[in-house]
Parts: C-alpha cells; sequence; structure tokens
C-alpha cells in the first residue's frame, strides 16, 4: 500500500469513524463467523434433524434428540458431569483461597509465588494430565511411595475413578482460581483492616466482615473460570476416568465416533453449550459490575 | 497486603505450590529413569532421549507442530490486534455485541468447537490435513490475543497519542511511533499465547488433523493410549522444554524492549 493511498484511506476512516472501527474489526470477525459461528450453526441445525443411518444425518425436524436426554442412563452422565465440575470448583475454591490469601501477603516473595503459580498455564495440559497417569497408576509413583512407607500391602486402584478425574481437574485449574482472587485480595485497602483493628474487631471477624466480602468478585470470576472449562471437560476424563467416569464431553465424541449417532450428539453439545452460556452471561454481568464499582 | 504471614498459611501456599508442580517434576524426572516398566528408579539413563531420535514419526509430529503453531501465531496475531484495535478506537455500533461475543469462542467447550469445525468441513466435502489444522489455531487462538491486545490499549495513556496528533503527526505516523511501540508488549503477549496454545492443543486438533497432519499432542495422545512407556515421559519433557524456552525468549525480548 503506498503512503498516499493508506493517508487517504485513514483520513476517510477519520471521517466516518465507526467505518474504520468496522475495517480493523471484520478480518478477525469474517474468520470466526466462517470457523466458529457458521459451524455451530450448522451443529445446531444438525440436532434437529434425523439420523442418518451410517453416520451423519437425514432430513427432516425433529425433537427427538433432545428428548432422549429424559434417559436415565444420559441423566446420569449429565448428573455425574455437574457433580464433578461443582466439585471441582468447590476443591480449587477451598485450596486456591488460601493460597491467594497467602501470596497477596507474601510481601517480597510474591511475585516468585505468583511465577510458580502463572507457570503451569504455560505447560501442555495433555502432558500435565498424562503426568497424572505416572503418579495414580496401580505400578506409579504414589502407589509405590505407600508400599515403600509400608502404609499399604498392595497397590490401590487410584487411576480410571470418579477421584481421579476430580483430582485431575483440580490440578489442571486450580491457577484459574488463584490468580482473580489474588487480584481482588491485591487491591484491598489496607486502611479499611485498620479501621476495622482499631474499633476492636478481632481477626476472624476483620476476615469475615472485612477481607471475605471485598473478595467476593474474585471469588466469582475464579469459581466460573474453573466451572466452565470442568463442564466441558474432555481429556481427563478420557484419560483419567475410564468408560464408567464418561462426562457428557465425552458422551459428545462418543456419539460422532462409534456411536454414529450425529443428531444425538449435536443436541448434547447443545445442552452443554446452554449451561456454559449461563455461566457466561452470569461472569459478564460479575465482571461488569466490578468495572463499575 | 504485607503484614507477617502466619506459619499455616505459609505451610499451606508452600504445599499447594509444591503440588502444582510435582506432577510435571515427577514426569521428567522419570524420564531420565532405567527401568522401563515401574515406578521403581533403577539408574539414569539418555536412553529414552535418543530413542525419540530414531522415531520418524515423533520428528515429524514436532516439526508439523512448530510449523501450525507459527503459521496460526503470525495469523491470529495479525486478525487479534487490528480487532482489538477496532474495539479501542471510538464505540461504536455493535460494539458490545463484537466485544461480548469475543468471550463465546472463549468459553465453549473444545470438543464442541473441534466438532462443530468438523461437521463443517465435512459438510463442505473439505479433507482434513495441514491446513485444517491452521485455520483451526487461528480461529481459537484469535479471540485470547485480541482480548490481551485490547486489554493493553485500554491500560494505554491515549494522551500520548493525541500530543503526538496535537505536535503535528498524521494518523498513521502517530500509529507507527507512539501507538505501536506502546502497544508492543502486549502484542507480543498475545502472539506468545497464541504460540503456545496451538503448540499444547490437543482436542480441536484431535478432531480437525487427518491422517497425514500429525501434531506433537495427538501423536502422543495416541501413544498414551496405545501403552504407557517412557518414550512418552521423553516426548512430554521435551514438549515442557519447548513451551519454557518460548515464554523465557519472549519474556527477554520484552523486558529488553521496555524502555
Amino acid at each position: 500500500m503506498t503512503a498516499g493511498l493508506r493517508r487517504r484511506l485513514l483520513a476517510s476512516f477519520a471521517r466516518r469513524p465507526s467505518a474504520g472501527s468496522w475495517a480493523l474489526v471484520s478480518p478477525a470477525l469474517l474468520w470466526l463467523l466462517l470457523f466458529f459461528a457458521v459451524p455451530l450453526a450448522l451443529l445446531l441445525g444438525y440436532s434437529l434433524m434425523h439420523r442418518g443411518t451410517y453416520g451423519g444425518v437425514s432430513p427432516g425436524f425433529t425433537l427427538e434428540h433432545y428428548r432422549r436426554f429424559v434417559d436415565p442412563l444420559y441423566l446420569a452422565v449429565a448428573g455425574r458431569t455437574l457433580g464433578i465440575a461443582l466439585a471441582t470448583t468447590a476443591l480449587c475454591l477451598l485450596l486456591g483461597y488460601p493460597v491467594a490469601y497467602g501470596i497477596a501477603r507474601a510481601g517480597r516473595w510474591r511475585n516468585a509465588l505468583l511465577f510458580l503459580v502463572i507457570l503451569p498455564f504455560w505447560t501442555s495440559f495433555l502432558v500435565r494430565t498424562y503426568a497424572m497417569i505416572i503418579l495414580l497408576r496401580e505400578s506409579g509413583v504414589f502407589n509405590a511411595v505407600l508400599q515403600g512407607l509400608g502404609v499399604i500391602s498392595a497397590p490401590l486402584d487410584l487411576l480410571y475413578t470418579p477421584g481421579a478425574v476430580l483430582a485431575g481437574l483440580v490440578y489442571g485449574f486450580l491457577p484459574f482460581m488463584i490468580l482473580p482472587i489474588y487480584a481482588s485480595l491485591e487491591r484491598l485497602d489496607l486502611s479499611l483492616l485498620d479501621a476495622a483493628e482499631a474499633l476492636g474487631a478481632r481477626p476472624a471477624a476483620r476476615f469475615r466482615r472485612v477481607t471475605l466480602p471485598l473478595s467476593l468478585p474474585g471469588v466469582a470470576a475464579g469459581s466460573l473460570l474453573v466451572f466452565i472449562p470442568a463442564l466441558g471437560s474432555f481429556l481427563t476424563p478420557d484419560l483419567l476416568g475410564g468408560a464408567k467416569t464418561m462426562m457428557l464431553g465425552n458422551l459428545v465424541q462418543n456419539q460422532f465416533g462409534p456411536a454414529r449417532n450425529w443428531p444425538f450428539g449435536a443436541a448434547i453439545s447443545f445442552a452443554l453449550m446452554g449451561v456454559v452460556f449461563v455461566a457466561l452471561l452470569a461472569w459478564l454481568r460479575v465482571r461488569d459490575r466490578e468495572a463499575a464499582a | 497486603m504485607t503484614r507477617r504471614p502466619p506459619w499455616l498459611l505459609v505451610a499451606v501456599v508452600a504445599t499447594v505450590v509444591l503440588l502444582l508442580h510435582l506432577p510435571v517434576l515427577v514426569l521428567v524426572l522419570y524420564s531420565f529413569n532405567a527401568s522401563r516398566y515401574a515406578a521403581d528408579w533403577t539408574g539414569f539413563t539418555l536412553h529414552w532421549y535418543a530413542r525419540l531420535l530414531q522415531r520418524p514419526d515423533i520428528l515429524r509430529a514436532l516439526r508439523l507442530s512448530l510449523t501450525v503453531a507459527a503459521v496460526s501465531t503470525v495469523v491470529a496475531t495479525a486478525l487479534g490486534t487490528l480487532l482489538a484495535l477496532g474495539l479501542a478506537r471510538r464505540p461504536f455500533r455493535g460494539q458490545r455485541l463484537v466485544e461480548s461475543g469475543l468471550y463465546l469462542p472463549i468459553v465453549t467447550p473444545e470438543v464442541v468447537a473441534g466438532i462443530a469445525l468438523l461437521i463443517l468441513f465435512a459438510a463442505l466435502r473439505v479433507p482434513l490435513g495441514v491446513s485444517t489444522v491452521i485455520v483451526a489455531h487461528v480461529a481459537f487462538s484469535t479471540p485470547f490475543v485480541a482480548v490481551v491486545v485490547l486489554a493493553r490499549l485500554r491500560g494505554m495513556d491515549r494522551a500520548l497519542e493525541e500530543a503526538a496528533l496535537v505536535l503535528g503527526a498524521d494518523e498513521a505516523t502517530a500509529f507507527r511511533r507512539v501507538t505501536l511501540p506502546l502497544l508492543a508488549p502486549g502484542i507480543l503477549a498475545g502472539a506468545l499465547l497464541a504460540f503456545t496454545l496451538s503448540l499444547d492443543d490437543f482436542v480441536i486438533t484431535f478432531f480437525v488433523a487427518g491422517p497425514g497432519s500429525t501434531t506433537l499432542p495427538v501423536l502422543v495422545y495416541s501413544m498414551v493410549r496405545r501403552g504407557i512407556e517412557p518414550t512418552i515421559n521423553a516426548v512430554s519433557a521435551v514438549l515442557v522444554v519447548l513451551t519454557t524456552i518460548a515464554v523465557a525468549v519472549a519474556g527477554r525480548v520484552g523486558v529488553a524492549r521496555r524502555p
């Protein structure tokens, strides 16, 4: 592009500001429309069509795939998915809050600790999940250590259990909980705590009535950042869970794979998307309220 | 907050931070273990790394992963940066919708996004291969780049740009000499995120990769499914070291660039 043309283009953008904004936004928007929105719309369409004999779909409109959910078999998978996602969130909160609180009070250790919490973000999730197999399998490190210490005589069945999936998810998503809580605690105005102390509040009361309420936006953000990916997880239950700990993500893959029921797989996807969407709206509201405060 | 933390809190923080790193540390340690099967330590060896070099499939997958990550990072960084610049300029109609919609790909379960793309390619009869993988990687990285760059733009002092304009720079010059240098760390952070997201992605790639486009994570996954063997520990260690190098390099460049 020549300098003259560029200047003229920029000048025209300056005259019509929204045209300029749209010109900048549209390449990415087009890409996301084509390779994210359109595929999702196609998936939605498939969920309302008949099942093809050899996979795929055949024309016609039906709601049967959404109705099929009522089958106790699938309700059990949905219930397990919700339960594991909630338990993951609760455990991350239980472990993550004290860590965030500790880091916020760590003084000169603060940056080093933050770095250590962020570091796992840069490590492949697949590698981290595989590392859990090395720890938990029958001839794994965990069993070897327990046997070596004489705590147990025979190896425990740790892998391919709901507990293994839970451990893998908590291990995978804990930093998502720690960082937002840390961010809200770090901004906390210390003079508020001094005021509470001067007014006679004991440490427990200071925490309960000052620190905790002010860190709630961080808790909300962290909980959603953990809950959403936990709900849609596929790899962790696939590698650590086995057949008995199937989650909705695995059920979706199964319908498009061996079960060859694409419309049902599409319907499960949208049930999952529905829950994720509600969670996202909740998160945007929390964020906007925090920005306004 | 800087009051002296009680010892119980110190213990909890230390334990959790240690647990956060223990699995990968153990994994890297065992990639040097001579024993083939169990967790017993039978001696130090580089045997499993030597084995990697004799596996053309692993080397091919590694090369493909790096190529896909490089190409998709360049495209996603360009698209995401432009998107952020467009969103940060001035308020326009539909801006809020675009900005909120940006989070939709970020929160969509990867299985759903991967399968949706797969059926699109199937419906259009596009054969699965390296190009479908790159297209997918650009799609999931772009929103992350945009969010990171947008955060940097919003945190920037726009008065500097206005000062440049007042001092006689035209918009293009002000952008090139003031906005872009200030924005560079944000763009770099976005690019780094895109690179590691691409290098690490398994789920979406799993669905849109064809037989000839096996990336390293997809290969590692199929190795794990076939059975645990120490070569996987060595590949995993290589993958960990690669992303660590990427982060370290980006950190250095970022620090050096800062005035």
